[in-house]
């Protein structure tokens, strides 16, 4: 296994430059997550890594080796593609083999390593079915297991939950810790649903528009947003920026709480209510007249109608931010 | 139809009937006519039911050949025009599949020019350049020869077009995953295109080899020597002038086995047939 560094790595398409110089040192076993939303070149930072795209500028290294120009059988790596891209007209079996049966491993070996894989994947009764026979979840499994056999340094994943339904979605996650739990191997991992990339980081990179906005631990990332893109691209709904004083303030929608209007720090003019069942969504503009939407997630017992809703949050809870740059001020 | 009223059901039936009868019954008189002697078929009226010179007539047809016009047997001309056939459908799917294969993947100078070129030569079908086709196939040498009946007729702008059309519908994943896996380009294509090619390939060999069997103007250009007749200018060379100086038994004898390899193909292939046309396994 390996780590993976990225070195100022750019990337563009003649004129338009889609990835602004990103950098990353990744460690052995990590699991890191590239979030961000569509069109922001995270896909394309991947497939870089993969060797499916070409490095316009900059390195990327896998363990002590660059591999800008590489092709993607020799930088030891494998990938889990967002549609499986299984091979139709093979056998789960074959599919998990073909690229071991091209490396020219032993029967035996092949043999084992599928076997095992089958194992972990729970899939050792279908290795004779195609793959249209097949369900989305084990589709999905079975990509997956075609990148385990390879036993590679790093494993790729492009939004491979993106197609399974919401509950099958939460299972893989699961199994994918549990999978990166035993293996160790390290793992990257790119998605635009914000639930998966706080579950599954150690690590993780929110993307905006090419440039990495911000690399950091889930809950850091949570904690301190480095930007406001940041800011409201993380939580939900997202985090409030109110503009106050030339810049801009930011509180999070579940650390405003209800209070008397005497002691209020802000005073929501409510015009819309989700109840969610275990809490309820409010959302309004400011009663001061200025415009910012506001949200705020409350305890399902506080009394939430429309009109003014006085609230009150904790000093640690607040953020600042330049409203000309989106930078972070202060801690 | 979801109503059930007899009178539309007996419509929906006397039209396909009459369909059937129109289809089938020139057809049927051709079975007719080979198995009589020919002075039954010059009799007026003809009769309608098979007469009793089935084998004499097959027999001298496929040892023989007719006795006026042209004397090869058609034993020979359905090996001609068997050749023919499979070597235009084979030589038009394996052309075809690689240049497709070569501009849907490959990134090379002039490719959009390479697939107009070959697009544009839909506009021009054997007729058309038939007299430039000629001089040089007969400059080198290959009048009367399979090779002179085959070549001129392989390169198909259909078939390539068919095939890349295909190949678009195959999902990029595929041959990224392929690359991963360690698949050069011509293992991609063996071990994952060509598998997934089946049934256009099954679709597209009905029709080249049932085109290939036809062709009447091209092998009647070229084919001077006996021995290279095929099935269909055979047919043509037996009639010699007028209607009684032909020998009709003959000549429907002939008819009815040149018909009767397309048919075979089409029945025998009808299932693989439909699915490359109508289904994709993706």
């Amino acid at each position: 296994m390996a780590g993976v560094s990225l070195r100022n790595v750019l990337k563009s398409y003649g004129e338009l430059q889609v990835i602004h110089g990103v950098s990353m040192e990744i460690a052995d076993g990590e699991f890191i997550v590239i979030l961000g939303p569509s069109g922001c070149g995270k896909s394309t930072l991947l497939r870089m890594v993969a060797g499916l795209e070409v490095i316009s500028g900059g390195e990327i290294a896998i363990g002590d080796r660059v591999v800008n120009n590489l092709e993607p059988k020799d930088r030891d790596i494998a990938m889990v593609f967002q549609n499986y891209a299984l091979y139709p007209h093979m056998s789960v079996y074959d599919n998990m083999a073909y690229g071991l049966r091209i490396r020219g491993l032993p029967k035996s070996e092949i043999d084992a390593r599928v076997q095992k894989a089958a194992g972990i994947l729970e899939l050792g009764q279908y290795l004779e079915r195609k793959p249209r026979a097949l369900s989305g979840g084990q589709r999905q499994r079975v990509a997956m297991g075609r990148a385990i056999v390879r036993e590679p340094q790093v494993f790729l994943f492009d939004e491979p939950l993106s197609n399974l339904d919401a509950k099958l979605r939460v299972q893989m996650r699961g199994e994918l810790q549990s999978l990166h739990r035993r293996l160790g191997t390290t793992s990257l991992f790119v998605t635009h649903d914000q639930v998966e990339a706080m579950t599954l980081a150690q690590r993780m990179i929110v993307m905006n528009a090419g440039r990495a906005e911000q690399i950091g631990a889930p809950l850091e990332v949570y904690a301190k947003p480095a930007t406001t893109f940041v800011a409201s691209f993380i939580g939900s709904p997202p985090m409030n920026l109110i503009p106050k004083d030339g810049k801009l303030l930011g509180v999070r929608p579940e650390h405003m709480e209800p209070c008397a209007a005497s002691e209020a720090m802000l005073t929501i003019e409510v015009d819309l209510i989700e109840p969610l069942g275990a809490d309820i969504l409010v959302y309004g503009h400011i009663g001061d007249g200025e415009s910012a939407r506001v949200a705020a997630r409350l305890h399902a017992s506080a009394p939430a109608q429309a009109g003014k809703l006085p609230v009150r949050y904790a000093p640690q809870h607040v953020h600042w931010f330049d409203p000309a740059t989106g930078k972070r001020i202060g801690p | 139809m979801v109503e059930n009223r007899p009178f539309l059901t007996f419509l929906a039936h006397a039209i396909l009937i009459v369909g059937v009868v129109v289809i089938a019954f020139p057809v049927y008189v051709t079975f007719v006519a080979s198995t009589l002697t020919l002075e039954q078929i010059m009799s007026v009226p003809m009769p309608l039911w098979p007469g009793d010179q089935f084998v004499a007539n097959y027999t001298q047809v496929l040892t023989a050949g007719s006795t006026k016009g042209s004397t090869a047997a058609v034993s020979t001309m359905l090996l001609n025009s068997t050749v023919m056939a499979l070597g235009i459908a084979l030589g038009k799917i394996a052309i075809s599949i690689i240049s497709a294969f070569a501009i849907v993947y490959f990134r090379f100078p002039f490719r959009m020019t390479f697939f107009w070129l070959i697009f544009i030569t839909l506009m021009l079908p054997v007729e058309v350049r038939i007299i430039p086709t000629f001089k040089v196939i007969a400059d080198l040498g290959m009048l009367n020869s399979y090779a002179g009946l085959t070549i001129p007729l392989i390169a198909s702008a259909t078939a390539t077009f068919l095939f890349r059309q295909f190949f678009m519908t195959v999902p990029d994943e595929l041959a990224e995953a392929a690359r991963m896996d360690g698949a050069g380009p011509m293992r991609f294509f063996r071990d994952v295109l060509l598998p997934l090619s089946k049934t256009s390939i099954a679709a597209l060999f009905v029709i080249q080899f049932i085109y290939g069997w036809n062709q009447y103007l091209w092998p009647l250009l070229i084919t001077t020597d006996e021995s290279m007749y095929t099935t269909v200018i055979g047919i043509k060379r037996m009639i010699v002038g007028s209607d009684a100086a032909n020998e009709w038994n003959l000549i429907m004898a002939t008819a009815m086995l040149a018909m009767l390899p397309p048919a075979l193909v089409v029945l025998l292939m009808q299932k693989w047939f439909v699915k490359g046309l109508v289904e994709t396994e993706k």
